[in-house]
């Protein structure tokens, strides 16, 4: 291959190859090769680069120019101007929210600076279907180490010492876990990584993976050596069809070259990884529920002790472990635990990766220092709120998770404080909620993801669950009565108490959080019928101000129910019975007349709705 | 690709880092072909190619081969700019791809600024 002086990397994650990266790729090629570059330039085809809310994106190196929200029609321009006569092009460059100044330099945009990429540290850099590529990077160095100058006992000593605790959400210390397996004396163990990620929002394991596969088949190798483990099984959504993918070629370059298999390096130590693929279920990501899953049975948790390391998958000892969590190992091993427990808090070491979503401005994945504030993280990587709305709640841990007020945007991001405070680390999920998020219809969705999700097994998780997401959806209804906060307060401590997993245990505490931070929420549903974040439509109306009506039909002429009558340049009126509250009418109305209004309460009951549509010059007339 | 050794894997790390080297490696110095219209009629793009193919023939990874736009003296083009460490800029005009090869070999491999090419000091970043 030829020298190249300038190369392409295009994000090929899936949430930019969704937003049509492989025709942006083509394009790109297809340019090259018109001005005649194809031997000065190549077009590198990366993992996950992070900032997906601007997808598709690439990145210039070695001059690290950041383009964005690329279209094929963009390509010609950018070839012919910065790759042949070197001139960034501006007009492709991220712009901040609010500002008008594009950041050509990746290494100056905001939602970069402040992460801190442990595990993510060959995102966007490496092309993860070329094994040399991660080899390039300190790939299999730990590996390496490990097993010809560590003994297994020394790699479970080095992880205990940097403090690496699980990342899929309780924060196990993972070096226990393995000291456990390590001690059973049974010659078949087995190790497992999880990548049943269920969380809505959530997706940080898939993205290392597509972006970084080899990682966690090195870390899954030093672990198996560890705890003596021969053979590992990677547990994988089936929906996850490109990590999938990237993780078949990754498995297959690796026993090429006796990275995995046999006698690996020549150490005398095998192992081997086996995918098997999940339908989707919520409860597998559960150990006892995954194992069964693998064993081809229903998938049920079932009571503990033994644990899993003791007792795991066809009865013999069995090491779970996250994804992540797994991906953390090389660098521990590589760079020693005392590095690597430099990063983070006192007991919450290293990094976290995230998955910033929701009503914030940079949505994408990003790694942060344990301990980081929630503030940095909304307002210096995230930006802020879009429409300079004002953040509500912010939401970790997904659905066993909790909703934390925007009175605590100065609490530390580490596993420890957020379960203080009502929520948990949880695998990585950060929904970002403004003031137009109603708490008591959030409870609501995520008790109506774990009633779907719950295996049946415990009463308490199917059957509380059931009782949970009814009353919540009477309150919501504007049907809710006194004792119901007291009723759900108690119902959700029971099924806390008495669930036998993880998705029982932790189910209640979306209801929980919301009524610790948010009961006047509640109180408003139930109390006054009225939603104060305007969200429940059995709680709200939409209004159309005589007085400052136009007449202008835009409303009327677009109502899909047909439910707004009204001629021209005449007070345009809604037919309560015909209106199913889609906010058409609102979204529509010209901002400059702002006559369309929701409201909910006391408010929606006292409206004065006309009779029958007037003239516009008679309604301004009205008192 | 046979199973590896140690020593393989090591050897073959080392030639891979140098293959993504434009991606993170530090570099020493600079060469930017001025690439505006007036220089690639000029034929600025054999100069491009040239100081590439050097670059591949002495298996050099830390010099940089970059462009840019008109240097704004159109009448000496091809033209480029050489930018060594801790050292003046040095710009190189009317070039041919041997006097490419004599600046790689003299200025950029043995420290010496080739005088009868040179038109004078200063960076470029024109456009």
């Amino acid at each position: 291959m030829a020298t190249r002086r300038i190369e392409l990397m295009i994000c090929a994650g899936t949430g930019c190859v969704a937003s049509g990266a492989f025709s942006v790729r083509e394009t790109l090629e297809k340019e090259i090769e018109k001005q005649g570059l194809q031997n000065e330039v190549s077009v590198i085809t990366t993992g996950c680069n992070g900032f997906c809310g601007q997808g598709p994106l690439l990145v210039v190196m070695p001059d690290k120019i950041f383009y964005g929200w690329l279209k094929a029609e963009d390509i010609a321009t950018l070839v012919e101007e910065h790759l042949l006569k070197g001139r960034p092009v501006k007009k492709l460059m991220f712009v901040p929210p609010e500002k008008k100044e594009p950041i050509p330099l990746i290494s100056e945009i905001p939602f970069f600076k402040k992460q801190v990429l442990v595990v993510l540290r060959n995102k966007g850099i490496i092309d993860p279907e070329n094994i040399w590529d991660y080899i390039a990077r300190e790939g299999y160095v730990a590996l390496e180490k490990a097993l010809t100058q560590m003994k297994p006992e020394a790699v479970i000593e080095e992880v205990t010492k940097a403090g690496l605790r699980g990342r899929g959400g309780a924060g196990f210390p993972a070096g226990t876990k393995w000291k456990l397996s390590r001690k059973q004396q049974n010659p078949t163990k087995y190790l497992i990584a999880n990548c049943d990620e269920g969380d809505p929002g959530a997706y940080m394991d898939r993205s290392l993976l597509e972006s970084d596969p080899h990682s966690l088949i090195e870390g899954m190798a030093i672990a198996a050596y560890g705890i003596g483990a021969t053979k590992g099984f990677l547990y994988i959504r089936t929906e996850y069809p490109l990590a999938i993918k990237r993780m078949e070629i990754a498995l297959s370059q690796a026993r090429e070259l006796g990275l995995l298999g046999e006698n690996m390096l020549g150490s005398g130590f095998g192992f081997d990884i086996e995918i098997r693929q999940g339908s989707g279920a919520f409860v597998c990501g559960e150990a006892s529920a995954l194992i069964r899953s693998i064993e081809g049975e229903i998938p049920e948790p079932r009571q503990r002790p033994p644990r899993t390391a003791e007792v795991g998958l066809w009865g013999y000892p069995t090491v779970l472990n996250n994804v992540e969590t797994l991906a953390n190992v090389p660098v521990i091993i590589n760079r020693g635990a005392d590095w690597y427990s430099r990063i983070g808090t006192e007991k919450s070491k290293g990094t976290k990766i995230f998955s910033l979503v929701g009503k914030i401005n940079n949505t994408g994945l990003i790694e942060v220092p344990m301990g980081i504030t929630l503030r940095e993280i909304v307002y210096d990587i995230g930006e802020g709120i879009p429409g300079n709305k004002k953040l509500k709640a912010v939401q970790t841990g997904g659905p066993s998770g909790g909703c934390l007020p925007s009175s605590m945007i100065d609490l530390p991001v580490d596993f420890d404080s957020l379960a203080e405070a009502g929520s948990m680390m949880g695998s990585g999920g950060m929904i970002i909620m403004d003031e137009d998020t109603c708490m008591v219809d959030v409870a609501k969705f995520f008790i109506q993801f774990t009633n779907d999700e719950s295996c049946g097994k415990c009463t308490t998780c199917r059957d509380g669950s059931d009782a949970l997401l009814e009353v919540l959806t009477r309150i919501c209804k504007g049907e809710g009565k006194e004792g119901d906060v007291e009723f759900l307060e108690e119902l959700s401590l029971a099924i806390g108490d008495a669930s036998l997993c993880g998705l029982g245990t932790s189910l209640p505490n979306p209801v929980l959080s919301t009524l610790r931070y948010f009961k006047d929420e509640y109180l408003a549903h139930i109390n006054e019928k009225r939603c104060p974040a305007l969200v429940c439509k059995d709680l709200i109306k939409y209004y159309i101000e005589p007085k400052k009506c136009v007449g202008c039909q835009v409303c009327s002429k677009n109502c899909p129910t047909g439910a707004i009558k009204g001629e021209l340049k005449h007070v345009h009126i809604i037919d309560e019975t015909k209106c199913t509250k889609c906010g058409t009418c609102l979204q529509l109305c010209p901002p400059k007349v702002s006559a369309v209004v929701k409201v909910s309460g006391e408010q929606a009951r006292n409206l004065k709705v006309l009779e029958k549509p007037i003239p516009v010059a008679s309604a301004r007339a009205l008192s | 690709m046979p199973k590896l050794t140690i020593e393989e894997l090591r050897k073959g790390r080392e030639e891979a880092r140098s293959k993504i080297h434009l991606r993170e490696g530090e570099f020493r110095g600079k060469v930017t072909v001025h690439m505006g219209t007036c220089g690639i009629a000029a034929g600025a793009r054999e100069i491009v190619s040239a100081f590439l193919n050097q670059k591949e023939n002495r298996k050099i990874i830390d010099i940089l081969i970059t462009t840019s736009g008109c240097a704004g003296l159109c009448s000496r083009e091809p033209m480029a700019t050489v930018e060594l460490l801790d050292a003046p800029p040095i710009k190189y005009g009317n070039l041919t791809a041997d006097k490419a090869i004599k600046i790689f070999e003299n200025h950029i491999m043995g420290g010496q600024i080739v005088q009868e090419y040179a038109i004078g000091l200063g960076s470029e970043r024109g456009g």
